[in-house]
């Protein structure tokens, strides 16, 4: 009997605001516990809550990236709930009318692109932090509560079930990471908590009506989306399949020992006793204000992968890598614009570095593209060398690694590398057919092979001539130069 | 409708407060007064009326995204029953 998984996520991120959704504290991160937790924080009685422009603007940048309707009028609700960090005994959100509806992402899967539709996005406030270790010594049974992250901004984007594998959820939460960072309305800093997601997870016999959902809370790793979820699959299949059924709750995903377990005492959590906050009215928005905002929109990662095709004439698999992340395109970019060719041989030749060995180092010594030691300039100085046929492949390699450990700082200092080592590349045709004519004349017997059919022969001949000539010589021109000769 | 007791338990555990047995019947004939008075409501025709969000019509302000608090909380930690380290301590509440 096959099985079909069903999952929608919802996720958090953090708008990028510098200070609160309705206060005028400040959301950087880190600081000492409770000072930047204003009246209107702390939830102090005889306040109210005034909402930042800047989180609605960022809200209504997402929609447009998401072709989602922006609400003219949305209007934000009380969510009722007892918790120690949410001195307020609510938190504020959007419940019928938020401020973005619809939309759609197209994510990559293995059977091709598919679109993933958006139910909705909405403003709301964090909640403060409960401290349960590394309090103060000798305080015991007590939690200590931090509300400095009480009333940051959050957008929560709701997702419809319709991803249908762990994977795909994955693919989904990676695009949307990197979508709130390409139009800068969140720093998605994961380890911070600026980027988390819940997972709403059921199973069905193909062709069944959707099974009972468990929603697994607080997921702030794409690698723990992934095992919360498959782990959370198997679970429920092996219940249906043993005779059992799966009861609606939360589970939390418990990464060291990669299993999902109910959350306790959530008896009557699920309701929330929605009602519209009378603090606040109704949040309008003015056509102008958002074509003000669709006017500064940066050019969105589909645009720029079309244009990367059309314009540069790279594939649309490369376009597509690169778009994944505004941090290397812009690197791509920056290092195209440095090199003199401006054809579509120097932009794949481009491409090829950033997605090749440029992509390959940073995932061995683990950093990001801002902090990279090879900076875009330099990178274009090492492809002028290899567009010219100073370098081959392999000396570019060379060069590239003694970039990467800093062995030269500048523009210029992949030619400093290439003097240095002396890693010019021989192309000149008379000293290579010298060598080539050499190394026939030194190998006789492996001529003979080649010449009574065996092609193997050939690979070992050029092995020779690139031997003779201590690797310098270009193997092109080696390729050509020897069959040339030998079937002279 | 008519709520049961157990309803008005429920209710109470819900809001975070205490109704013992004996509250529990007045309570419940209080409840029951504001539903009557809801389903009195529900029974107006309010087709093609738009929910009305707030009882006022206003506009609702909106402030520049700037940092205009400084840190007070030692001010205001002097109203908490008990604090360490600048935090509030509560009972342990863990999952």
């Amino acid at each position: 009997m096959s099985w079909e998984v069903v999952i929608g996520l919802e996720t958090h991120a953090q708008l990028s605001t510098v200070s609160k959704i309705f206060s005028g504290a400040s959301t950087a991160f880190g600081a000492a516990p409770n000072t930047q937790a204003s009246a209107i924080d702390i939830a102090l009685p005889g306040v109210l809550p005034v909402l930042n422009r800047g989180a609605v603007e960022r809200a209504i940048r997402f929609g447009l990236a998401v072709g989602a309707t922006i609400n003219r009028r949305s209007v934000f609700a009380r969510k009722n709930y007892f918790y120690p960090d949410l001195p307020k005994g609510y938190q504020i959100s959007q419940y019928e009318i938020p401020v973005v509806q619809g939309g759609a992402l197209t994510i990559a899967t293995d059977a091709g692109e598919k679109t993933v539709r958006l139910t909705r996005a909405h403003l709301e406030e964090d909640a403060g932090k409960s401290l349960h270790e590394g309090l103060p010594e000798g305080l015991t049974d007590v939690s200590g509560i931090d509300l400095n992250r009480a009333g940051t901004p959050l957008l929560e984007i709701v997702s419809e079930p319709d991803m249908r594998s762990s994977a795909e959820a994955v693919a989904y939460a990676r695009k949307l990471h990197a979508l709130v960072m390409w139009i800068g309305i969140c720093d998605g800093n994961m380890q911070e908590g600026s980027f988390r997601c819940d997972a709403n997870v059921s199973v069905r016999r193909a062709g069944e009506p959707l099974g009972t959902r468990c929603e697994i809370k607080n997921l702030n790793s794409f690698r723990f989306l992934q095992q919360a979820i498959d782990y959370e699959v198997r679970r429920q299949i092996e219940l249906i399949e043993d005779g059992g059924s799966v009861v609606q709750e939360t589970r939390l995903y418990d990464p060291d020992r990669n299993e999902t377990r109910p959350m306790r005492s959530k008896e009557d959590a699920q309701d929330y006793r929605y009602f519209r906050d009378p603090d606040l009215p109704p949040l309008t928005l003015d056509d102008a204000w958002i074509e003000r905002v669709h006017a500064a929109m940066p050019e969105l990662p589909e645009a720029m992968r079309a244009r990367l095709v059309a314009q540069h004439g790279i594939t649309d698999y490369d376009a597509a890598q690169l778009t994944s992340s505004r941090a290397l395109v812009d690197y791509y970019g920056a290092a195209a614009a440095a090199l003199p060719a401006k054809d579509a041989a120097a932009h794949k030749l481009v491409a090829n570095w950033v997605l090749g060995e440029f992509s390959a180092a940073r995932n061995r010594s683990d950093v990001a593209v801002a902090a990279a030691p090879v900076p875009p300039a330099q990178l274009a100085g090492l492809l002028r060398r290899i567009a010219d046929g100073t370098l081959s492949g392999k000396m570019a390699k060379e060069v590239f690694d003694a970039l990467w450990a800093g062995e030269a700082a500048g523009d210029d200092d992949a030619d400093a590398i290439i003097e240095r080592r002396g890693l010019r590349q021989v192309s000149d045709t008379g000293a290579i057919e010298a060598l080539v004519d050499q190394v026939i004349a030194a190998n006789s017997a492996t001529v003979a092979e080649f010449r009574a059919g065996k092609e193997k022969a050939f690979n070992s001949l050029v092995g020779q001539v690139m031997k003779a000539s201590k690797g310098k010589a270009n193997p092109a021109q080696v390729n050509d130069v020897l069959r040339r000769r030998l079937e002279a | 409708m008519a709520l049961t007791s157990d309803d008005v338990q429920r209710l109470a555990r819900l809001a975070r407060i205490e109704i013992d047995a004996g509250a529990t019947r007045d309570v419940q004939a209080k409840l029951d007064a504001i539903f009557a008075m809801i389903d009195e409501l529900l029974s107006i025709d309010t087709a093609g009326i738009v929910p009305m969000a707030h009882a006022q019509d206003l506009m609702l302000p909106l402030r520049e995204d700037a940092v205009t608090e400084t840190d007070r909380h030692a001010l205001y930690q002097q109203g908490a029953p008990s604090v360490a380290g600048g935090l509030y301590l509560v009972p342990k509440v863990i999952e």
